[in-house]
């Protein structure tokens, strides 16, 4: 029975293929692009923990020595002979100039991790130490072929431009040794021992922060990039809920001949449901498949954009994770199984008895057009509430995900008064038809119409996003880089030197002076600046008190971050506890975009003060002749040009970097619409075959064919234009949400918004461009319909 | 007796309340009889077949079958007593579309377990099928969409065919044919038959006739 069963329901889509790669293509773009983005993200974290893990940021506590100098090995021994349990690391970089490799050395011995940092799989301790590899992966590995006189052994784990050694082989091919660059403490230290102050003064405790720095820089980033993943899924879901919609509603009469022929409900239900799990999963392999190349395509400008924007070394290969293609394959059969429950439950309340059904069937779609319209109120009045009191990154995703749908469900019910009123305005008997026919098509083409909806609100919301981060950041650049040239020393001696040879030939130094410190309970950076000129005309601030910089210069007040003072509740006007005996009312508030910790400013002085063992090794420098500093700097100081640096070059490099992210942004711009505008092809296509009995008096009436071809065309512009008039406000409201609300509950920063008229009308006419391309090939068959099949409409009989 | 319907009562939900369909129906039927129901539109005719065909749930009374109380089947079970013993043919065909005829009439014997090739062969040639057996439904006409249901009702080999307005779609010379060749494939499988029809000619072609009036037998 299950095999004659699934042969009835299979052989609908044998006769209905058109329907079946709606359905599996459907399944397969929307897994593609989902898939796709968490792939990059994926990608990336794991490039990121690699890094993590290799260095040992993040997870462990670590001894480091004050800036420009390193560790004695001598000082190692100190530490270990008086119990504590240190690692010693030491880095440094090798291996071709432009692109060298950052070369790792650890201690397998008292190192926390072990050999954890190469995978611990392929070797073992004893192989290790007596063989002295270098590890890396295959990119990096080529890199270093020649270049070292030690085995290479290729481990893909290992984090890009990174390789990892014993400490003695790395010091020898650095040409450090006896020296260190840090000691990784064990989370489990011996109870008793000697006091840190007391073997190695010298040495700064830094606390383990739970996950890689960039792995947080980074975070803005790759939640863009899900959000994005999620709607174009969402949009792909849209399809697919039209196909199997469409499907279920053609099956009605087989389904009720089955049950009355003898096929038991929940048997039918089951087979119907397998039969669906069954297509998920081809279109999941698929989309996975496409996935990888869309995420292979992307990853390269992401890697640079990720690399340029926060120095995140990012492998530009895709490896094949067995996480990565699970997780695909639950996302489409879960993306199904949303798009089917709807069209499952009404088989199941289906009357068996057909006499019954189009009385039901009629009121059961009034009564669904009444649950739209209320569930559409509900979520857009929740998504007001969400954004008046709402507190929470939670909150955040909640409104916009009640903004989405809300108005997507909306659509169907706006577009109708927007084509009723056009029907009553219409005067010749040809566009009181054209509107009455349009208003009827709505139902059949609502589900892709809701689909362009979401890929044109994401497009204009996530442009708007970028865009308005690129003005702000080309600003927020400007103001931080004032500086012309930017120097730094190799050492303390080297800065001073630096800093007396620089003064007379510049109208400023800007010393760098920073401390880690944690401020209002929270972890943050104190800067010490040279109020002077550069600060007062370049800064501008969110917030600021009266004579703000006078009281800054004087060491009466202190500037903060837009992060910490978000995080903290702070504002112009507080008090802001920077030392044990120093509290200092804040100032002013500045803009700090892209910085995942706060941040305090206080005057150089003030900063000396309370910490006069930190001493600058980088400088800004002014001048009005960049190039006569910069030769100065090298042929008569004798700095090496790879610690100079120009601001046009750093500001050049942030814009390219942002073009990156354009290209990035682009891409699914044009993945999403395609998607939309696919959505819309199979609709117009599929609703073809059940048009005839609706055209067919029109035509019998006196139209031609082909005046009815013209009028489906324009039927989806129109529908088109429409759609793109309401997504214009959602994609504003989208970019709002996305600027105001998730991105300061998420970093605690909030962008100004811009809008972009321009862009938004090119992307408009793409819009109508896509629904003129997907209604084409319809159309043409419509007005190529032979007489022959438009008379059988009006046959009785056959 | 293949069959005993006793005091049986069906009604439906109307906008003025409970409207009874039928009031109380007492009726046999012997293995490899004949009968034929009739009465005017809404007298219950159709109705009294769905129950009896375990389509549809009565309000109160007993339906037998091969001493099998269908009335008191859940969903599951009145579903395997219509595809193992009952074949039922509908006005409106009811083919799958997707099917080809092949298909259509082995598809109830195949759910039935008691699919067999030669008897569907002989099957289709008895209704002058045998040509459009890689045909689908679409591609006949009425007449002989009602034979592939015909066929389609007796390949499993039922103990009982009920038929509802079988030619109410076709034409009175094809409806001639139809009924005559159904009623000779029926009486070659020795199942019983119980036909709704408005045509007294048909009903005169079946060996008993009850009229239903109001809900009731006359």
């Amino acid at each position: 029975m299950t095999a004659t069963g699934l042969s009835a329901l299979w052989s609908h889509w044998r006769r209905n293929p058109l329907q079946l790669f709606t359905l599996v293509a459907g399944l397969a773009l929307a897994t593609a692009l989902w898939s796709g983005v968490q792939a990059v993200n994926a990608e990336a974290r794991a490039s990121y923990d690699a890094a993590a893990a290799t260095l040992g940021e993040g997870q462990y506590d670590q001894l480091l020595p004050a800036a420009g100098s390193d560790i004695a090995q001598e000082t190692f021994i100190a530490l270990r002979r008086a119990g504590w349990l240190v690692g010693p690391v030491v880095e440094g970089q090798i291996g071709p100039a432009g692109t060298p490799v950052r070369l790792v050395g650890i201690d397998p011995l008292t190192a926390p991790g072990g050999l954890g940092p190469v995978g611990g799989g392929s070797m073992d301790l004893p192989q290790f130490l007596s063989e002295q590899p270098v590890f890396a992966n295959a990119a990096t590995a080529a890199k270093l072929e020649g270049l070292i006189d030690a085995p290479l052994v290729i481990e893909p784990t290992i984090a890009p431009d990174t390789a990892i050694t014993d400490i003695f082989v790395a010091q020898r091919l650095l040409g450090a040794q006896g020296r260190l660059n840090r000691l990784i403490l064990a989370p489990e230290q011996p109870v008793g021992r000697p006091a840190l102050e007391n073997i190695a003064p010298d040495l700064t405790r830094r606390a383990a922060q739970g996950g890689s720095d960039v792995g947080r820089l980074t975070d803005s980033f790759h939640l863009n990039l899900t959000a994005f993943g999620l709607l174009s899924f969402a949009v792909g879901i849209f399809i697919v809920h039209g196909a199997i919609g469409l499907a279920f509603e053609q099956r009605r009469a087989m389904v009720r001949t089955l049950r009355a022929l003898g096929m038991p409900l929940r048997r039918l239900i089951v087979l119907m449901a397998s039969e669906l799990l069954v297509l998920a999963l081809i279109g999941g392999v698929l989309g996975v498949s496409l996935g990888y190349i869309v995420a292979a395509t992307l990853l390269p400008d992401v890697a640079a954009t990720l690399k340029g924007l926060y120095g995140a070394q990012v492998s530009g290969a895709l490896q094949l994770r067995p996480a990565w293609w699970l997780s695909g394959l639950a996302i489409s059969v879960l993306g199904t199984a949303i798009a089917a429950t709807g069209a499952l439950i009404s088989v199941a309340r289906m009357p068996l008895l057909a006499s019954a059904q189009p009385r039901a069937w009629a009121t059961y779609r009034a009564r669904a057009r009444q649950i739209q319209m209320a569930m559409s109120v509900a979520l857009l009045a929740t998504a007001l509430i969400l954004a008046l009191v709402g507190e929470g990154l939670v909150m955040g995703f909640g409104l916009l995900a009640c903004l989405l749908i809300g108005a997507a469900l909306a659509l169907p019910l706006v577009l109708d008064g927007m084509l009723w009123l056009a029907s009553v305005r219409a005067r010749s008997v040809v566009a009181q038809w054209f509107w009455a026919d349009t208003r009827q098509q709505l139902p059949g083409l609502s589900l892709a119409l809701m689909a362009l909806l979401l890929a044109m609100a994401a497009n204009v919301g996530v442009s708007t996003m970028v865009s308005s981060f690129r003005l702000t950041f080309t600003g927020f650049l400007d103001q931080r880089l004032a500086s012309e040239i930017y120097v730094s020393a190799q050492s303390v001696q080297q800065a001073r030197a630096l800093e007396a040879f620089a003064a007379p030939l510049t109208s400023e130094v800007l010393p760098l002076l920073s401390v880690e410190a944690t401020l209002a309970g929270l972890p943050a950076e104190l800067y010490g600046a040279r109020i002077g000129a550069t600060y007062r005309d370049n800064w501008g601030l969110l917030a600021a008190a009266p004579n703000v910089w006078d009281s800054v210069a004087a060491g009466d007040a202190l500037l903060v971050n837009e992060q910490l003072a978000r995080r903290a509740g702070l504002w112009v006007g507080d008090d802001l506890r920077i030392g044990p005996q120093t509290v200092l009312p804040i100032a002013g508030v500045f803009g700090d975009y892209g910085n995942p910790i706060g941040q305090a400013i206080v005057s150089e002085p003030l900063f000396s003060t309370l910490h006069p063992q930190v001493t600058a090794l980088r400088f800004g420098l002014r001048t009005d002749d960049a190039e006569a500093l910069r030769n100065a700097l090298t042929d008569d100081f004798g700095l090496p040009a790879a610690s100079i640096t120009d601001q046009a070059q750093i500001k050049a490099f942030s814009l390219a970097v942002f073009e990156r992210t354009f290209t990035v942004t682009a891409a699914l711009n044009v993945l999403t619409l395609s998607v939309a505008g696919f959505a819309i092809f199979m609709s117009l296509l599929t609703l073809a075959g059940m048009r005839l009995p609706q055209l067919a008096p029109a035509w019998a009436l006196g139209m031609t064919r082909r005046r009815l071809g013209q009028l489906e065309l324009m039927r989806a512009v129109v529908l088109a234009a429409l759609t793109t008039a309401c997504a214009l406000p959602l994609g504003l409201a989208l970019a709002w949400v996305l600027l105001a609300v998730v991105n300061v509950e998420a970093f605690g920063w909030r962008l100004p918004m811009y809008v972009f008229p321009r862009d938004y009308a090119v992307l408009g006419l793409f819009a109508l461009a896509a629904a003129l391309l997907a209604a084409a090939w319809p159309a043409r068959r419509l007005a190529r319909t032979p007489p022959a099949d438009l008379l059988k409409v009006f046959a009785n009989e056959r | 007796m293949l069959l005993h319907v006793k005091h049986l009562k069906k009604s439906y939900s109307g906008a003025e309340g409970a409207v009874p369909v039928l009031r109380g129906i007492d009726m046999e039927v012997a293995a490899g009889e004949t009968l034929a129901l009739t009465g005017e539109s809404g007298s219950g005719k159709s109705t009294l077949l769905h129950l009896i065909g375990g389509l549809d749930t009565a309000d109160s009374g007993l339906i037998e079958l091969d001493g099998q109380d269908i009335t008191a089947m859940d969903d599951t079970q009145r579903a395997a007593v219509r595809r193992t013993r009952i074949g039922i043919i509908f006005q409106q065909f009811n083919l799958i579309p997707s099917l080809d005829i092949a298909a259509n009439i082995a598809f109830q014997a195949r759910l039935a377990g008691t699919y067999d090739v030669g008897s569907t062969d002989d099957l289709a040639k008895a209704l002058g099928l045998a040509t459009h057996l890689r045909k689908y439904p679409e591609q006949l006409s009425g007449g002989q969409q009602q034979r592939v249901a015909i066929a389609r009702a007796l390949a499993p080999r039922p103990q009982l065919i009920l038929a509802d307005e079988p030619t109410g779609n076709l034409d009175e010379s094809t409806a001639a044919d139809v009924m005559s060749q159904m009623l000779a494939l029926v009486a070659q499988t020795g199942a019983a038959l119980i036909m709704v029809t408005h045509s007294p000619r048909l009903a005169g072609q079946m060996g008993r006739q009850l009229h239903l009036r109001q809900g009731l037998l006359a």
